[in-house]
């Protein structure tokens, strides 16, 4: 059989990284449920401890299963090759402690997931590496923002809970002119919607819970190199650019050309850190893969109109979704998102916290959970939860009032989404 | 490791190990828009078991200096001034592509100094569509395009290089990429084609060799057909020389597709 001509996004959603399994026949990924593999010989042992050979060692560095997801993912990202881990947050670590230590600096969006913020003000401040925060929209503060130790920056294609839209392109650029890499969450948007690759970014990572598994079943993330950024010719990398002691002494630049991000997070990350992705949550996000352009277009659809019913209901103050002309965000992401700027988004009711926990409660479809791109719709109170440590002026900052309400609009009926959110706003209202 | 090789500072994978002059040499040379990286599981384990390494960069490509190859004859005069620059009374040359063409001249004028040939997805001749050719210089992002579409047999590679979720259709993009823009005053993809598509010395070039020669070839290649190999694996055989054919069921990208086998194939070779 020839090669493959070129295949398209739906086509790589469904066969990228796999095959009918050649021992059995199987269509269907198998899951491999085993820790390690039986080498050939000591020499096949020691060439691939040594990557002489490539192959499987030992599950929690690589395995059969993870590795087709690993493929498909960069695939779909337009990468060259990603890693598995065992949520988002260890994949936004993993992807920080492969390029830094003590003494490092990164400038990050202010509009971040809370674990991410606190990772980032909190958690590795203890360890040495301090964050700049700027909006993603302040262009200038994004440049002056950089120091000479910065080695990052870092945001969401969507930010949260506002939905400003990272100007990618831009930000990417002001990355480059300083020698440092972008790197970009696209959980919310997913590939479907959104290529950061494509537009200039160099790494970029998803929760994997979220629209890439769909079905709210698995913990899991996945960080991809475009294999564009040239840690050399930046000087700024010694992880990457001089002989590491920890593996054989391997120049990182030297092994891969354009793979040395990928060759350390794996040998060093995973094998020290060791936050991997079983197989059996790697199998079940394909699953979730497998139909991630149907589903992503359910959504966009359902989204629109569950927007377009909030925006003209009279008990709502206001709804935050780039689609609309009153969003910040709303030309950039005619630019960057056509396709959608995701089913994620926020929305103000003309109420106090009351009214707002009377709103939740009344609601049967959506589920109030921590959580957002499942296939079942979802809503909760960010002040009360998600950003319950955030000061009055903190959440007036990001956007947030007692009143906000976060959906996370899924595949049902959409007329039955609506009749729930109606039915909702009336008991709120009383 | 660097040579001084005409003049201009030359980059050489060596594998991870250091260079013994006590061991017998491989030297291996990469493709059109490619480099050192190329070869990276091959090089690695035969510098780990017994051999020394020497994976190029070609002049003008990534790591590099030098103006970039205009021919293969320039590119094969090269590779005997890199021979001698690293002081090699003797080499086993090993190519790709473009590079199985430059170790075919070259095997044919370093005669005994040459120990081995091995020619990876070669075809002689090596002609490029003039589709192609006018892409590369005009629209050369696309034209990397068609040739990554090309290149590959499979949606599912095994591990390889960057171990097992490398993607190597987005590798491969990547590493053209980054090699097109290593060099800001000529375009070595360009010409690299042009020095494929002009090569008009193969015929007399096989039978001038005096080692044993190893095609290793893909029978899904549609960059270098398996059949476009025939002319030269004929010539060889009636000019007397010691010839061995390795099919593989991969695209163009033997190193990748297929590493293990690709590496077995050289290994056991050189072993000869």
């Amino acid at each position: 059989m020839p090669g493959y001509s070129d295949p398209g996004f739906d086509t790589l959603a469904l066969h990228a990284g796999a095959e009918p399994d050649p021992a059995t026949g199987a269509r269907a990924v198998p899951i491999h449920l085993t820790t390690s593999f039986v080498f050939e010989s000591s020499d096949h042992a020691a060439a691939l401890f040594n990557l002489e050979r490539s192959g499987h060692v030992y599950s929690r560095i690589s395995n059969p299963t993870t590795a087709v997801l690993e493929q498909r993912v960069a695939a779909l990202e337009e990468g060259i090759g990603s890693i598995a881990t065992a949520s988002g947050q260890a994949a936004l670590h993993l992807s920080i402690a492969t390029l830094m230590g003590a003494g490092s600096h990164i400038v990050a969006s202010t509009a971040l997931y809370g674990g991410s913020q606190n990772l980032l003000h909190y958690t590795l401040r203890r360890f040495g590496i301090s964050t700049t925060f700027v909006k993603p929209g302040d262009i200038d503060g994004w440049r002056a923002a950089i120091r000479p130790e910065t080695k990052l920056l870092f945001g969401e294609t969507i930010g949260n809970p506002g939905l400003e839209v990272l100007d990618i392109p831009q930000i990417a650029g002001i990355a480059h002119d300083a020698g440092v890499p972008l790197l970009v969450d696209s959980t919310l948007t997913s590939p479907y919607l959104l290529q950061p690759l494509a537009l200039g970014a160099d790494l970029v990572y998803h929760s994997a819970t979220k629209f890439l598994s769909g079905h709210g079943t698995v913990i899991g993330g996945i960080v991809v190199d475009g294999g564009s950024f040239d840690w050399e010719r930046s000087g700024k990398f010694a992880e990457l650019t001089q002989p590491y002691d920890g593996f054989h002494n391997m120049v990182f630049t030297e092994e891969s050309t354009v793979g040395a991000f990928l060759l350390r997070a794996r040998r060093e990350g995973l094998r020290d850190f060791g936050a991997c992705m079983s197989p059996h949550t790697a199998w079940l996000i394909l699953q979730g893969i497998e139909t991630l352009p149907l589903r992503m277009a359910r959504h966009m659809g359902n989204t629109a109109k569950v927007v377009e019913f909030l925006a003209s209901h009279p008990f709502v103050a206001r709804v935050g979704h780039p689609m609309l002309a009153s969003h910040p965000s709303h030309a950039l992401a005619r630019k960057l998102l056509p396709k959608g700027a995701g089913s994620v988004f926020s929305f103000d009711i003309k109420g106090d916290r009351e009214q707002g926990r009377k709103f939740i409660d009344a609601l049967k479809l959506f589920s109030h959970l921590a959580n957002v791109g499942d296939c079942r719709s979802l809503v909760i109170h960010p002040a009360s939860t998600t950003h319950f440590r955030m000061t009055d002026e903190a959440l007036a900052a990001g956007g947030i009032t007692q009143g906000t309400i976060r959906l996370s609009i899924g595949l049902e009926d959409p007329d039955d989404l609506i009749d729930d959110l109606k039915r909702a706003l009336r008991a709120a209202e009383k | 490791m660097y040579f001084e090789v005409n003049g201009h500072r030359t980059y050489c994978y060596t594998g991870g190990k250091s260079f013994d002059a006590a061991k017998p040499t491989v030297v291996f040379l990469h493709g059109v828009l490619n480099d050192h990286s190329v070869w990276g599981l091959q090089s690695r384990y035969l510098a780990n078991h017994g051999w020394n390494v020497l994976a190029v960069d070609l002049p003008g490509h990534c790591r590099s200096e030098g103006e970039a190859p205009g021919s293969v004859e320039e590119a094969a005069q090269f590779t005997t001034a890199l021979l001698d620059a690293a002081g090699l009374a003797k080499a086993a040359l090993v190519g790709h592509s473009w590079g199985s063409l430059i170790a075919l001249e070259a095997a044919s004028r370093l005669k005994q100094r040459v120990s081995h040939l091995v020619l990876v997805g070669v075809a002689y001749p090596m002609k490029v569509s003039k589709a192609l050719l006018d892409a590369s210089l005009e629209a050369p992002q696309q034209a990397i395009h068609m040739i990554n579409v090309f290149s590959r047999a499979t949606l599912a590679p095994p591990p390889s290089t960057l171990g097992p979720g490398n993607w190597v259709w987005g590798s491969s993009t990547a590493l053209h990429r980054r090699v097109l823009a290593s060099n800001p005053t000529t375009n070595v993809f360009h010409r690299g084609f042009k020095a494929c598509d002009s090569y008009a010395s193969g015929e007399a070039a096989i039978a001038a060799i005096s080692c044993p020669v190893l095609f290793v070839l893909g029978t899904e290649d549609q960059m270098t057909q398996a059949r476009a190999a025939q002319m030269l694996i004929e010539q060889a055989k009636a000019s007397g020389k010691s010839v061995k054919v390795a099919r593989l069921p991969v695209g163009h990208h033997h190193m990748t597709e297929a590493p293990d086998e690709t590496l077995f194939a050289i290994r056991d070779f050189l072993a000869q």
